[in-house]
């Protein structure tokens, strides 16, 4: 045995991953989905090598992947909208013509593919990076870029929040806020009242989405005990907990956030099912996450997912990344592109060709063009805006400050 | 009507406000089949079962995000913080999320809930068992904070707090849960008598606790929760000395009842705030600018405020730590004779 000295360290573990599993044509199994089950934790499940090759073709499912050609091509169109949608906004945030903005670049599919897998009627609790989820989920172009300016036809903040904190009933998209973590005890609190209202196995289901900085905050650990513990109807929540690790939190890599393997690794200790998956693979993250729903549709215990992916962007548009890491192993990390992950797949499956890809991309600017140039119009929000929605009903004292705001107002017009 | 402390004001409450709508729940650490460390919920989970009545793990922020989540789903949570002194893990949620949640979602994610919360000193507690935290969570648009003083409003602004529109934290006064005073009983005093079934306290409206008697040199009191009952013991011995104090007891912190604070200023124009928390930024500051800007004109007197010292609530000397009949008397004094 080795005494530990200062030059003989203990090894620490790193929840940092190493950019050599992913260039490997390997995977894991499919996760089991059973509670302890360290191997879906520890693992890393795939379906499509980095050049869009099925690594283990499945002849018992559909396309050898598991996936329909509808669901794969569905995505592929929503991550490339997201791309387009994201490389506008930055450009417009370095002309000034928005304040701020936070890009999923690289992570399309961690947030797309997620997304696919739920059903309408199924709730969102996002962090900063899941808007494509609710664009996918069919809400229109001109409300989220009315949000991004806070403009009159903004109906997610009324022009109240920053950017990126898009929200929708109807879509089943819970707006959001800045705050760290928050959203996960809530998520847990929505599920339980899913749980209460309406009988499994046919019942609505809450996702909570958080990145990996924020899984050191404590209401992340509070949600995974309230996760394991709570059983309406003696059932286990409708509730998935899905963390997307890129890896960065602003400029403090994974591996200084926790000393645990994975972050999926996590969930042995809350009693709850986890799954680690390669998140710049759609299908594989599609597969995952839809196993997982039905899991907790029907009744199980709630399940955590990692999906692994890379920002390969900025934090948000008051970030400079080169600050603080190597771009060179972020351009590594680029390459894994899951974009063109999909594209090459698809190509493979002879159902779509580069043309395809250009074509898609063309129309995708063209539609965010033409929406921006209309939102671009739409008029900032009514002083009164100020003082609605505080209370159910304005009460006296706000009322009479908003009579005090309007003399101001009309003056500096 | 049957005659309740506010325990069973506040438990009678939770029975009809659960029996009356199935979206009600009650959550929160101990509330279950212990009944609460107060026995607030004694008997519910028994009643309505423990989906409907949750023993929750001891973890606050998680008691109101759960809470935040349901009631954002169209449950009406009552969530219960065993000590005010202990909501601070819940701060977060409460001041960055409940608070906010209407107005950051343009109205489409609005999550009226409850957090019932007992609050203030007189029971041994030290610091963290005794604080009155009204001041932090007045701050924060988007509550509403009511502060009952007695069974009858306790259970009344309860029903009003669970089925309204907006979050609301009901700071329950537990020093005088059992009794207005040390060794006694809610026994014959008017508001112990509490009608049963549904009936509501409006929220935003102040009651006269004490009228004036017409004799002597007028002045109001304002106040709220348990200090209701020191100031009707100064305004006692005032009267023997010729001062006729009414009382104003707030019932709702916020939004406060503005026309009823300005009218007590106006009526007497001598005026003293009394709460129990610390004097810095206090509610009794807010009360001394309101109507400093309302009733200029008819102030005879400087605005006097009798509050908690400005240190940490202390264990030993808790009682030089509260405002005392003596201390209220003496500011009812000052503002009387006044010249």
């Amino acid at each position: 045995m080795t005494a530990r000295t200062a030059q003989n360290p203990p090894e620490l573990a790193s929840a940092n991953p190493s950019y050599n599993d992913f260039e490997q044509n390997t995977t894991s199994p499919f996760p089991t989905l059973t509670v302890g089950a360290t191997a879906d934790q520890l693992g890393l499940f795939r379906v499509l090598s980095p050049d869009g090759k099925i690594i283990q073709p499945d002849s018992d499912l559909e396309n050898g992947t598991g996936v329909s050609d509808a669901d794969a091509l569905a995505m592929l169109r929503s991550m490339v909208r997201q791309r387009v949608l994201d490389d506008r906004m930055l450009a417009l945030q370095r002309q000034g013509r928005i304040g701020f903005y936070g890009a999923a670049t690289g992570q399309e599919a961690g947030t797309i593919a997620a997304g696919h897998a739920l059903e309408l009627r199924d709730w969102i609790h996002p962090a900063l990076r899941e808007g494509g989820m609710l664009l996918h989920r069919g809400w229109p172009l001109w409300q989220y870029l009315a949000q991004i300016f806070g403009n009159q036809d903004d109906t997610s903040t009324k022009g109240r929040q920053m950017p990126c904190h898009y929200g929708s009933r109807e879509f089943g998209y819970v707006t959001l806020s800045s705050v760290m973590a928050t959203q996960m005890p809530q998520a847990v609190g929505t599920a339980y009242a899913m749980a209460m209202q309406h009988a499994a196995p046919d019942r609505p289901i809450c996702l909570g989405a958080i990145g990996d900085g924020a899984t050191s905050e404590g209401d992340f650990h509070v949600a995974m005990t309230f996760a394991g513990v709570m059983r309406p109807r003696g059932l286990g929540l409708p509730l998935l907990l899905y963390v997307q690790n890129n890896q960065w939190a602003i400029s403090t890599p994974v591996a200084k956030q926790t000393a645990a393997p994975t972050l999926a690794s996590k969930a042995l200790g809350y009693g709850l099912v986890g799954a680690r998956v390669d998140g710049n693979d759609a299908l594989a993250v599609l597969r995952v996450m839809r196993a997982a729903a039905d899991h907790v549709r029907r009744g199980g215990v709630p399940v955590f997912v990692e999906a692994v992916t890379y920002r390969v962007g900025a934090h948000t548009t008051s970030d400079d990344p080169s600050r603080y890491r190597d771009e060179r192993v972020t351009q590594q990390w680029a390459a894994l592109d899951p974009i063109e992950r999909l594209h090459n797949y698809l190509k493979i499956r002879g159902i779509w060709q580069d043309a395809d890809l250009q074509a898609l991309r063309e129309h995708s600017d063209e539609e965010v063009r033409s929406t921006l140039a209309k939102v671009e119009q739409v008029p900032p929000v009514a002083l009164e805006t100020l003082f609605e929605d505080v209370y159910a009903k304005v009460p006296p004292h706000l009322q009479a400050q908003l009579a005090e705001a309007r003399r101001y107002h009309a003056k500096a017009q | 009507m049957a005659t309740m402390n506010i325990i069973q004001a506040v438990g009678d409450a939770l029975h009809v406000a659960m029996q009356a709508d199935e979206k009600v729940v009650v959550l929160g650490e101990d509330v279950g089949k212990f009944g609460g460390v107060f026995r607030a919920t004694v008997g519910l989970q028994q009643a309505f079962g423990d989906d409907r009545v949750i023993d929750t793990p001891l973890a606050e922020s998680g008691i109101i995000g759960a809470a935040i989540g349901m009631a954002l789903y169209g449950m009406r949570p009552v969530a219960e913080i065993q000590f005010s002194d202990f909501i601070y893990p819940a701060y977060d949620q409460i001041v960055n999320e409940l608070a906010k949640y209407r107005y950051r979602s343009a109205g489409l994610f609005p999550s009226p809930l409850v957090i019932r919360t007992p609050f203030g000193g007189g029971i041994r507690g030290g610091h963290y068992h005794s604080q009155s935290p009204e001041s932090v969570f007045a701050h924060q648009a988007g509550l509403v904070l009511v502060a009952p003083s007695n069974p009858y409003d306790a259970k009344g602004l309860l029903l009003s707090a669970i089925f309204a529109d907006d979050p609301v934290m009901v700071l329950e006064p537990k020093r005088v849960y059992r009794g207005p005073d040390h060794g006694t009983n809610w026994g014959s005093h008017k508001k112990s008598e509490v009608p049963s079934g549904d009936y509501r306290v409006p929220i935003g409206k102040a009651e006269v606790a004490r009228p004036r008697t017409g004799r002597g040199i007028a002045v109001s009191l304002i106040t709220y929760g348990a200090m209701v009952h020191t100031c009707d013991k100064a305004a006692e011995l005032a009267a023997q000395e010729g001062i006729d104090v009414e009382i104003l007891d707030l019932r709702t912190l916020v939004p406060y009842d503005l026309e009823r604070v300005a009218e007590a200023g106006r009526a007497t124009g001598r005026v003293v705030v009394a709460n129990e928390a610390p004097r810095m930024c206090g509610y009794a500051a807010e009360m001394s600018a309101v109507i400093q800007e309302q009733c200029f004109d008819w102030l005879q007197a400087p605005i006097v405020r009798v509050t908690g010292w400005d240190t940490p609530f202390p264990y030993t000397l808790e009682n030089d730590y509260l405002p005392s009949p003596a201390r209220v008397l003496d500011a009812l004094r000052t503002v009387a004779h006044y010249r």
